[in-house]
């Protein structure tokens, strides 16, 4: 408690002076959520990642998603993924019976979830740990990650999917595979995340 | 005796903000390593024009930026209400909040925290604060290992290097150079690879794997925190990042106390200054947000270490407070011709470039004139490129120029420095009619050393102290004032 008060006292009287500040201008776009978001333009951004995009609609995302894995391969879901949005083959259902541990994870080439949201103007997805996308460690460990996205989560900028989100959830933003500029600025793609992603848009 | 700069009752900022030596001299190493200017010059300059075409696509930039600033100001003249908020609600969601006054307080929280886990291994997602406070060596001579994550910081970490860029630590090594690194210094590598990124990047890849997925406690900085809902952010691209808050049990996140926004919305301004600014993408690969522990989902053991450390110094300097608003994106470095120059090395600080030339001398305050800190404010040529690359519009020139007008003001009553001789000597010149023109002419003399060239390129002593680096341009034909005598005869 003596630093937590120091720390306060000090920052007191070092502000003790300063002039109220201006308010803050929000004269950027922000508009609020309006309709359906652009999603050729969500299309196009992914895409500009070197993430793959594919198109199903409900009826034929089971087979668009089973196209994507590997023969052999196995694909980890959350235990909540629609069954129609589940691959028909090579299914490892996460927490049934038991959660995997990050070994049992690592030995699993595919994962497959939804997402709570799209961002149109930067080709992100966010997963918040809702339905269908299982806890963060999923998404993370296996090297493909297949993302299913329905065209009315994608929305067109970075305010309104503030505005949608929850923050008391996990949130994690996905853009394009993963990825590091370290040496000369060159850009390689898939260090410690997943090297593929896939993204499937779901009319 | 030691003066500082700024309010009278100074809490100094401690750990590796402060170099050895001042910059001129710093600088004069870097200048003569070829390769190193080669590499910067090649990086700085592909960075900076992938950033304006990424900065072009935003028709609402100044907006953007104008509410960054705003918003900036707002928070540090909140700071004690938004800590304290923070503070109840990262402990509302199982979090546990700790303060730390200097880096001394929080390497011992922090190694006090690890052990108590049982674990001597910690994994590291990259962090300025945890640079800034050394804690890797810190928790070295304690007896735990601190494994750094980032591929830049990795390749730092194994060369027995150091930083020399906010966003890419190892800006100044190519890709042989760090092909020679892991050769030497990972044990399973294959011995024929080659220097391809690809190649390296994936070395990197297999070499964390294991650490990763065996890890028990990580160790973050924060980009964001939250103070209406207790929410922390990490900004980063290759999910070394994501690994490290998610997968261990215990994670201990060291942040600035200015690092605070309002509410979570605000981000909305600031995820979209960040990422353009800093690695010119519309959106950076991952970013990560958690808020206290989230039950069945990541660790389950959270605390974060609030950060003073000198900032409390900064705030009270009401023009230089405005360094704080860093959001560590790295563009003022990317365009500063001094930075790419000299590069990181030679600001002695882990904050280098423009905003560490203003940040560090306000978090260490300065004892004088050997100061190396007091040097960095002149390490600088004012050009005011720094102010136009700032997302969130920090007027570092004009604070440069604060700065500099308050090292020679605490010098005014002690010993005067060589800046304070040379004003003195030219306000004595200056002052007089007469003794102006009688060095007018003496200036002309420098026309014969310049020779047909037009250049002088070595002068006797003062005056080497300048040519030994550069070139000075001979004075011209004719002074303003014979040129005014010569056309104006009338107004004589």
């Amino acid at each position: 408690m003596y630093a937590r008060n120091a720390i306060l006292a000090r920052i007191r009287s070092a502000i003790a002076d300063a002039p109220t500040p201006e308010p803050v201008p929000r004269d950027y776009h922000r508009k609020p959520m309006s309709g359906p978001g652009d999603v050729e333009k969500f299309a196009h951004t992914v895409d500009d990642y070197h993430a793959q995009v594919h198109r199903a609609d409900e009826s034929t995302v089971a087979e668009v998603v089973t196209g994507l894995i590997a023969e052999g391969a196995r694909a980890v879901v959350p235990p909540d993924l629609p069954e129609s949005w589940r691959p028909r083959r090579g299914v490892v259902v996460d927490g049934a019976p038991a959660e995997l541990s990050t070994l049992e994870l690592d030995a699993i080439e595919v994962v497959v979830t939804g997402c709570t949201l799209g961002i149109a103007a930067t080709g992100t997805i966010v997963l918040d740990g809702g339905v269908g996308q299982g806890r963060r460690a999923l998404t993370l460990v296996p090297d493909h990650h297949i993302c299913i996205i329905r065209a009315d989560q994608i929305v067109d900028t970075v305010p309104q999917a503030f505005h949608a989100l929850d923050p008391t959830r996990p949130l994690t933003f996905i853009s394009g595979p993963s990825a590091t500029s370290d040496i000369e600025l060159n850009r390689v793609e898939g260090v410690h995340g997943p090297r593929t992603l896939d993204v499937v848009i779901v009319r | 005796m030691t003066t500082f700069l700024g309010s009278p009752t100074f809490h100094a900022g401690t750990g590796n903000i402060r170099g050895t030596e001042s910059f001129p001299d710093a600088a004069r190493k870097s200048l003569a390593d070829t390769q190193l200017r080669a590499n910067l010059g090649a990086a700085t300059t592909t960075i900076r024009n992938k950033r304006i075409a990424a900065v072009a696509e935003v028709d609402d930039w100044e907006e953007l930026r104008r509410a960054g600033s705003a918003l900036k100001s707002q928070v540090m003249a909140r700071l004690p209400e938004l800590l304290v908020q923070f503070e109840e609600n990262v402990t509302a969601r199982g979090g546990t909040v700790h303060w730390a006054r200097d880096s001394e307080e929080a390497n011992r929280i922090i190694t006090d925290l690890v052990r108590a886990t049982g674990s001597d291994e910690v994994v590291k997602v990259k962090s300025m604060a945890t640079q800034e406070t050394g804690l890797n060596e810190y928790l070295e001579v304690n007896g735990i290992a601190a494994i750094e994550t980032d591929l830049a910081e990795l390749i730092v970490q194994l060369g027995h290097d150091k930083p020399s860029h906010i966003l890419v630590p190892a800006i100044h090594r190519n890709r042989a150079e760090i092909r020679e690194i892991f050769l030497k210094s990972m044990p399973d590598i294959d011995a024929g690879i080659t220097d391809d990124p690809r190649a390296l990047a994936m070395a990197a890849r297999a070499h964390l794997r294991r650490k990763f997925l065996s890890a028990r406690v990580a160790i973050s900085g924060a980009n964001f925190g939250v103070a209406e809902t207790g929410t922390l952010a990490v900004v980063e691209s290759e999910g070394n990042g994501r690994m490290c808050l998610t997968l261990p049990d215990t994670l201990i996140t060291l942040m600035g106390v200015e690092k605070l926004v309002p509410a979570f919305t605000d981000l909305e301004v600031f995820m979209q200054l960040l990422p353009r600014s800093s690695t010119a993408e519309r959106m950076n690969p991952y970013t990560s947000m958690w808020t206290g522990v989230h039950p069945g989902d990541g660790p389950q053991n959270f605390h974060v270490v609030l950060l003073d450390n000198g900032r409390t110094n900064v705030l009270a300097d009401d023009v230089g407070r405005s360094a704080l608003h860093c959001i560590r994106c790295s563009a003022c470095l990317n365009v500063c011709p001094v930075y790419e120059r000299a590069g990181g090395h030679a600001y002695g600080s882990v904050y280098p470039g423009p905003i560490g030339a203003i940040l560090s001398p306000q978090l260490t305050g300065t004892t004088g004139h050997d100061d190396p800190n007091a040097s960095l404010p002149y390490a600088s040529t004012l050009c005011g490129a720094c102010f136009d690359a700032c997302p969130v519009r920090i007027d570092i020139p004009s604070i440069l120029v604060h700065l500099r007008a308050e090292q020679v003001d605490s010098e005014r009553h002690g010993l005067p420095g060589g800046q304070d001789l040379a004003m003195k000597a030219a306000g004595f010149v200056m002052g007089s009619e007469k003794r102006f023109a009688a060095a007018e002419t003496a200036s002309r003399i420098g026309r014969v050393l310049g020779g047909k060239k037009g250049r002088i390129t070595s002068l006797p002593y003062p005056g080497s102290k300048w040519t030994s680096s550069r070139d000075l341009p001979s004075p011209p034909k004719e002074t303003f004032r014979q040129w005014w005598a010569r056309t104006h005869e009338d107004t004589e």
